[in-house]
């Protein structure tokens, strides 16, 4: 494949396939681990914070906020109401749960330790002196993988006290979330990592403010820790390069569903998803490609038509979609999309935290009424009204969840209106399945 | 069973690394779900006295989260993610080769208190679908033979008390 991006360069996983990568010894005889935080730390925490902004880091937990402009939101000496200093926190997002979104797995498998360092370093530059790792529940193994990099990370002198004589000290603690998608959201993340109800919370004050504990705090996702030395020990200018003017570096694609070699990717952003599906060996068994969900379930879906777009968050949302949490499904020719629509559509049901009657209702009705059509109870005017309960959805409620739920329902009802009036027509999927004797009613060959 | 003096100690072992007590209210019930295989009333009851809490705020929190189990579960929970990416890779195929052998559905526990079988959400091993959890363990790219095999596996190392699918764990180390 040849990625027509003279400056590009793997980031983060460049020797995720060795042995032994995820150990200490590996990240420092062959990784230049944890140069950059000695270099970070002879920076004063603006200069940090400066070179990361002008990297064009934008965060991979799925929103793609500026990180730079990020943490430079938070106050920089904060007083409680009796002039007191107030501690100040950093979180790590590690609650990837978004369906078709494995790549931060990859992270903490394979190279926790550059994780680590991002987070020392993005310490520093908001002067914190504490990260927490709200990593989900499910995570057993890679959890106490996580843990055993942190414990060699205090041996060797880059967490606890004066961190490499530098006067600056860090503690890094991991916190297990317990299976709640919505957990992944910031500010329910932030509710869980108190012992509470892992419910989101109305912004403003934003956790800059009020995050943890009540402490100004910065939340980031795995991956863009991750991204965090290279730019320190490179400089911003090289990964500010391989991007797009809007968005520097790579990104980790994690490409699933129906090709031939699924797994994670780290690609420049001037691939296509057309590009993106060749690298990943093609569609599995030689099928034509129906669909594409590009940046995780909550992403609108692409017909195989729209799948010339690039990958880069600027191109994806011009396209109506979004780059979201880097995982793309491919969906094939023989599946019916009213029916990988309900699948969707009934994890959000099952995981709404029910605090917006509108998200809490919607997202019930909506998985529903997808159910119903599947089943040959569906009418005409059941489109419009999936429609209508989608406008009520968006943008009305407490946290974007709401939002995500409309991705799959409209996208689908819009893109393939003909397979949800098949079904109705023909009284559910068996009944067309039956007659149809194969289901491909468009495609296209990548 | 109630809280034992080892998770107690656990807890205090941890306490400082949280600015209040109440953080270790989810690492306190994921001890306590590890070493009863759930969450009983009694049990609330006694993490709410340990960490200063009413009963009526640890229930809201352990109900609230799905790894924790508010009923008696099977020695070894099966869960079997059926979302997207393992759905377009026959996860359906697992769900009904393991109802099957089992004779149970999902949801249910066997009748000897071995298996509990259920659904799970995606488990962020999209690229190696489908995947399942077999306590602790993830299992990926699964067919359904090997899915047979590792229950089979399951039972025998159950009848022989040998410890299933928590291949990772150190008994009283946290995380
Ligand atoms: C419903 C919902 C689920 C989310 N799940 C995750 C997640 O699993 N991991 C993650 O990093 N961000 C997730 N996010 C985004 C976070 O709220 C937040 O934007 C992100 O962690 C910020 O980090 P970043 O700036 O580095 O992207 C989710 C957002 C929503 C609305
Ligand atoms: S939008 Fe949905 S998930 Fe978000 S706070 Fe409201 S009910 Fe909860
Ligand atoms: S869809 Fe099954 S692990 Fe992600």
């Amino acid at each position: 494949m040849m990625y027509n991006n003279e400056h590009f360069e793997p980031v983060i996983t460049p020797n995720v396939d060795k042995a032994g990568c995820d150990t200490l010894d590996f990240y420092l005889k062959n990784e230049d681990g944890y140069k950059a935080l000695e270099k970070a730390l002879k920076m004063k925490p603006a200069e940090v914070v400066d070179e990361v902004k002008k990297s064009n880091l934008r965060g991979r937990g799925g929103a793609g906020f500026p990180t730079g402009m990020k943490w430079s939101f938070m106050p920089a000496a904060p007083v409680d109401k009796d002039g007191k200093p107030k501690p100040k926190y950093l979180v790590c997002n590690a609650d990837e749960g978004e369906p078709g979104t494995f790549k931060d797995r990859l992270i903490f498998t394979k190279t926790p330790h550059r994780m680590i360092e991002g987070m020392i370093i993005a310490c520093h530059a908001i002067a914190s002196n504490k990260g927490f790792i709200y990593v989900r529940g499910e995570w057993f193994k890679e959890t106490r993988l996580m843990q055993k990099a942190i414990d060699d990370a205090y041996k060797a002198g880059y967490l606890g006290k004066n961190i490499l004589g530098s006067g600056f000290d860090c503690d890094m603690v991991i916190y297990r979330g317990a299976g709640a998608y919505i957990c992944g959201e910031e500010t329910a993340l932030l509710n869980s990592l108190e012992g509470k109800r892992g419910e989101p919370r109305l912004k403003p004050p934003f956790p800059a403010q009020v995050g943890a504990y009540g402490m100004p705090s910065c939340v980031n996702n795995v991956e863009t820790f991750a991204a965090v030395p290279y730019i320190i020990l490179k400089g911003w200018e090289k990964y500010a390069k391989m991007g797009t003017e809007r968005s520097g570096g790579t990104r980790l694609l994690g490409v699933s569903g129906q090709v031939n070699k699924p797994g994670v990717y780290e690609l420049p952003m001037n691939l296509s998803i057309n590009d993106v599906i060749q690298v990943a060996g093609g569609v599995k068994g030689g099928k034509k490609l129906k669909a594409v969900i590009p940046g995780g379930a909550s992403a609108p879906m692409l017909t195989a038509a729209e799948c010339g777009v690039l990958t880069d968050y600027d191109s994806l949302a011009k396209a109506g979609t979004m780059a979201g949490s880097g995982g793309v499904i491919v969906i094939d020719e023989t599946v019916s999309i009213v029916e990988a629509a309900y699948t969707l559509l009934k994890f959000y049901e099952h995981e709404s935290c029910g605090q917006c009657s509108q998200c809490r209702e919607g997202s019930h009705w909506l998985a529903r009424m997808f159910k119903r059509i599947l089943d040959g109870g569906g009418t005409q005017d059941d489109l419009d009204y999936i429609a209508k309960i989608c406008g009520n959805m968006a943008g009305q409620t407490i946290c974007a969840f709401a939002d995500a739920v409309t991705g799959p329902a409209l996208s689908s009802v819009k893109k393939f209106r003909h397979e949800f009036e098949e079904l109705i027509r023909n009284g559910g999927l068996e009944k067309t399945r039956a007659h149809t004797h194969s289901y491909v009613t468009e495609g296209a060959h990548v | 069973m109630a809280v034992t003096e080892q998770i107690k100690k656990t807890m205090e072992g941890i306490r400082h690394q949280f600015p209040t007590e109440q953080a270790l209210l989810l690492p306190m019930l994921h001890e306590v779900q590890n070493h009863n295989g759930w969450v009983s009333m009694d049990d609330m009851r006694a993490i709410g006295e340990f960490l200063h809490l009413p009963l009526s705020k640890v229930r809201e929190v352990t109900s609230f989260y799905t790894m924790y189990k508010l009923e008696p579960q099977g020695k070894v929970d099966i869960q079997i993610c059926t979302n997207i990416s393992c759905w377009l890779n026959g996860a359906d195929k697992l769900v009904s080769c393991a109802e099957k052998k089992l004779g149970i559905k999902c949801g249910e526990t066997t009748s000897d208190g071995n298996f509990t079988l259920s659904h799970v959400e995606c488990l962020a091993a999209c690229g190696t679908a489908p995947a399942i959890m077999l306590n602790e363990d993830y299992y990926e790219s699964l067919d359904t033979p090997q899915l047979e095999k590792l229950l089979d596996q399951a039972t025998s190392d159950l009848a022989a008390n040998k410890k299933v699918g928590k291949s990772t764990r150190v008994d009283g180390v946290w995380p």
